[in-house]
């Protein structure tokens, strides 16, 4: 897949902006003057991650300038640009008010300055900023997941083939795959040093995530935008959100994806008004085509027992993979196959970007993770199709489905599609009752 | 005697005395739970702080301290109670009678995106993974359950108590061969945090304090502040993130780099992996080995300064 990209198709952005900006610069001795291959970033979403992601772009040390930012929230991107700005200065960030756009439409705008996007907002946003990144040409960093319902992930397997075809490179902070006790035993799995791959488990559980309550003067689409972890429009929900970086690494070891999804799921310990919609657990089996069986296990318990890795068994052996660096295959006689060394392993989250923007400074094109990060997305869609629903789910019921989850409307004033009772507390699934197709 | 934290001015030990504090060793409730801690008093008192050794210059020069009386934890702070303090919903979902309204406006660890266990499990072990910060705040938390002030230990507070009189590399002597009955370091915890109190204490009855998890204090690391501590109370104001010092050994620690004097420090690369930016003001994702134990001094400040203490706003983290 490593094919040259002529470069002068993703710097043209580059080239024009720079050169008509550089020139006055000419008139100050000691100005700053830009590198000739410098890459123009934009970032879509300045939350914490997207900030996070401009610094790691900042930290692979190649020639690169932020020349836009894009949120909903002016007081996010404030804050993210004072982050960034005081840590990297002038002669990285070239972000003047005009370019920074606050609001639902501003990543159109903030995109068109760039050469590179990193795209970060809140998952429900994915698909649209996406495909717009795609159809304006721009090299990518996306933020997992890629979509929180089907009509998300459609929209983003659509444009993941134009990404192709137009030799965009995509990157998807799915980080296990720039992981390298991941990357060690998923090339010795495909080798088939376990045999065939029959079963396996893949756990996120543990005590949950960051609640922001409603203040008074919130519109309902302020608040579910500021809360967003806890409305499926936005987050997909926790099987979504996070526990797909669990299932990712079941169809990474499979080499597919399930044929179909079956599950139980509920509000056991999460249930207040702060708390949406959500499920805090979802129990799943997914099977895949050649009949091995994957369990899925995601719940935020607080004070409950965590788990947060990987084992997979196969017909010569088992394995046991975790985001602390553990990659420990055995036989079944317990000797081992392959021990990975946990010592002095590098940062994903920054092997990503190194591996990325090192990609982007030869001018070609190596990354495109968007069609399997999509589809372990739809993944866990199905699983929370599964649960919420109470039936059995194949692939294509489930790809297929219609409800759409995004509002008709993004304004301030404008009502999302799911909303309180008089009571203030969302209505939720309820398996045997709720349709999700 | 008043002695102020140089940076922010607040006091922490301090004038006036507590006429209903009884000095023996108690237990603590965290009100409406059944959770609870064990506290027990250490004499004040003086001792030699550090050492002459050449090897460790940070030790240097051994010096006379002088500490007033407070209670240490005899145990490092589990996840059993830590967890009541992580999650609002949890706290109120586990107190009888519901939570304090003065509970109410505590600011709470955002959680952590990664499992703070680190897959090592949490009934009767050691909270593990928190800034120091964070192990303020959960002191900040213990006091508006209980009214009592209290907070992790200074450096000399902590070598103070380790050493219970004693001068050597232990408190129990010299032979390191005789570590494995007092700590679970790197050769005996088969690569985990084990349950805190199944080895042997020190003569003032605290356990685990050479290992298990390494213990937050509240001083600024220099290699040179004992050259310049002064002697009554001494500790070094932190007004910056980075290094502050840890204490003790951890289930992680070998067993040459343990002893009653030997200085460690608070890293960033145990953020390193953090992908937010500001990075988490509460968690380190890459130190499982970095725990807490309290202490409460005899004599507490007042209110005001208590408050004042427990409201430094955190340094941001990039």
């Amino acid at each position: 897949m490593k094919e040259l990209n002529s470069r002068r198709d993703f710097l043209k952005t580059s080239a024009l902006v720079t050169g008509g900006m550089l020139a006055p610069s000419f008139l100050v001795p000691g100005a700053y003057a830009a590198p000739a291959n410098e890459l123009k970033l934009a970032v879509i979403g300045c939350g914490g991650r997207g900030t996070g992601a401009v610094f790691q772009a900042f930290e692979t040390g190649h020639p690169i300038k932020l020349v836009a930012m894009a949120d909903a929230f002016q007081d996010r991107l404030d804050n993210s640009y004072k982050a960034i700005f005081d840590k990297y200065g002038k002669d990285k960030v070239d972000v003047p008010v005009e370019k920074r756009f606050v609001g639902f439409d501003g990543y159109k705008k903030a995109m068109a300055e760039a050469d590179v996007v990193i795209l970060a907002a809140p998952p429900g946003f994915r698909p649209s900023h996406f495909e717009e990144a795609v159809n304006q040409g721009k090299q990518i960093f996306a933020e997992k997941p890629m979509a929180t319902d089907a009509a998300g992930i459609r929209k983003v397997l659509a444009a993941a083939e134009v990404a192709k075809a137009k030799k965009l490179n995509v990157v998807v902070g799915l980080q296990r795959h720039y992981q390298n006790n991941y990357r060690e035993v998923m090339k010795r799995i495909h080798n088939g040093d376990l045999g065939e791959i029959v079963g396996g488990q893949v756990y996120w559980n543990d005590g949950g995530v960051w609640v922001r309550e409603r203040k008074p003067e919130q519109t309902e689409m302020e608040y579910q935008m500021r809360n967003w972890y806890y409305f499926n429009w936005l987050c997909g929900d926790h099987i979504v959100e996070q526990h797909v970086h669990n299932i990712d690494i079941a169809n990474w070891a499979k080499n597919s994806y399930p044929i179909k999804a079956e599950g139980t799921g509920g509000r056991a310990v999460r249930t207040g008004k702060d708390h949406g919609e959500i499920f805090d657990h979802h129990v799943l089996t997914f099977t895949y085509a050649d009949g091995s069986v994957i369990h899925s296990e995601c719940r935020h318990f607080p004070g409950a027992a965590n788990r947060v890795d990987e084992t997979f068994q196969g017909t010569k052996g088992k394995v046991f993979l975790s985001a602390g660096n553990h990659g420990v295959m055995t036989d079944w006689k317990g000797n081992p196959i392959y021990t990975h060394n946990r010592d002095n392993q590098p940062n994903p989250y920054q092997v990503e970007h190194d591996e990325l923007w090192a990609t982007l400074v030869k001018g070609e094109y190596k990354f495109a993770d968007a069609e399997n990060a999509a589809k372990s997305t739809m993944t866990a869609i199905m699983g929370r199709y599964a649960t919420y629903s109470g039936k059995v789910l194949t692939w294509d019921e489930a790809l297929n489905g219609s409800v759409d989850l995004f509002p008709d409307t993004l304004a301030w004033d404008a009502m999302p599609k799911i909303l309180p009772g008089a009571d203030g507390y969302y209505p939720y699934a309820i398996p045997g009752k709720t349709k999700v197709i | 005697m008043k002695k102020y934290f140089a940076a922010s001015g607040l006091v922490l030990m301090s004038f006036q005395l507590n006429e209903n504090s009884v000095f023996e060793a108690y237990t603590q409730k965290i009100p409406g739970t059944e959770v609870t801690f064990d506290m027990t008093p250490i004499q004040g008192g003086t001792f030699l702080m550090g050492s002459n050794d050449p090897k460790f210059p940070d030790q240097n020069p051994a010096h006379e301290v002088e500490i007033d009386a407070f209670w240490m934890g005899i145990h490092e702070v589990t996840w059993d109670a830590f967890e009541l303090f992580l999650d609002k919903h949890y706290e109120e979902s586990m107190t009888e009678g519901g939570v304090e309204e003065r509970v109410d406006g505590l600011t709470r660890p955002s959680l952590p995106y990664l499992d703070m266990t680190f897959g090592m499990g949490k009934e009767g072990k050691p909270a593990v993974g928190m800034t120091q910060y964070g192990a303020l705040q959960y002191c900040h938390w213990l006091y508006l359950k209980t009214g009592i002030f209290y907070r992790i230990p200074t450096e000399a507070e902590w070598e103070y108590a380790v050493r219970a009189g004693s001068k050597g590399r232990f408190f129990f002597g010299e032979d390191p061969s005789k570590l494995n009955e007092f700590a679970w370091t790197e050769s005996n915890s088969q690569g985990s945090t084990q349950p805190v109190g199944k080895k042997k204490p020190n003569p003032w009855g605290l356990y685990d304090i050479y290992g298990n998890v390494q213990e937050w204090t509240i001083d600024l690391y220099e290699a040179d502040f004992y050259s310049r501590s002064g002697k009554d109370n001494p500790f070094n104001p932190a007004d910056k993130l980075y290094p502050h010092v840890v204490r003790g050994g951890s289930f992680k620690t070998p067993e040459d780099q343990i002893g009653s004097a030997i200085r460690k420090t608070s890293d960033p690369a145990w953020k390193r992996i953090d992908p937010q930016i500001p990075k988490s003001q509460w968690w380190f994702p890459e130190a499982p080995f970095i725990g807490l134990r309290i202490v409460r001094p005899l004599n507490p400040p007042s209110p005001e300064e208590i408050q004042a203490y427990y409201n430094q706003a955190p340094i941001a983290d990039y």
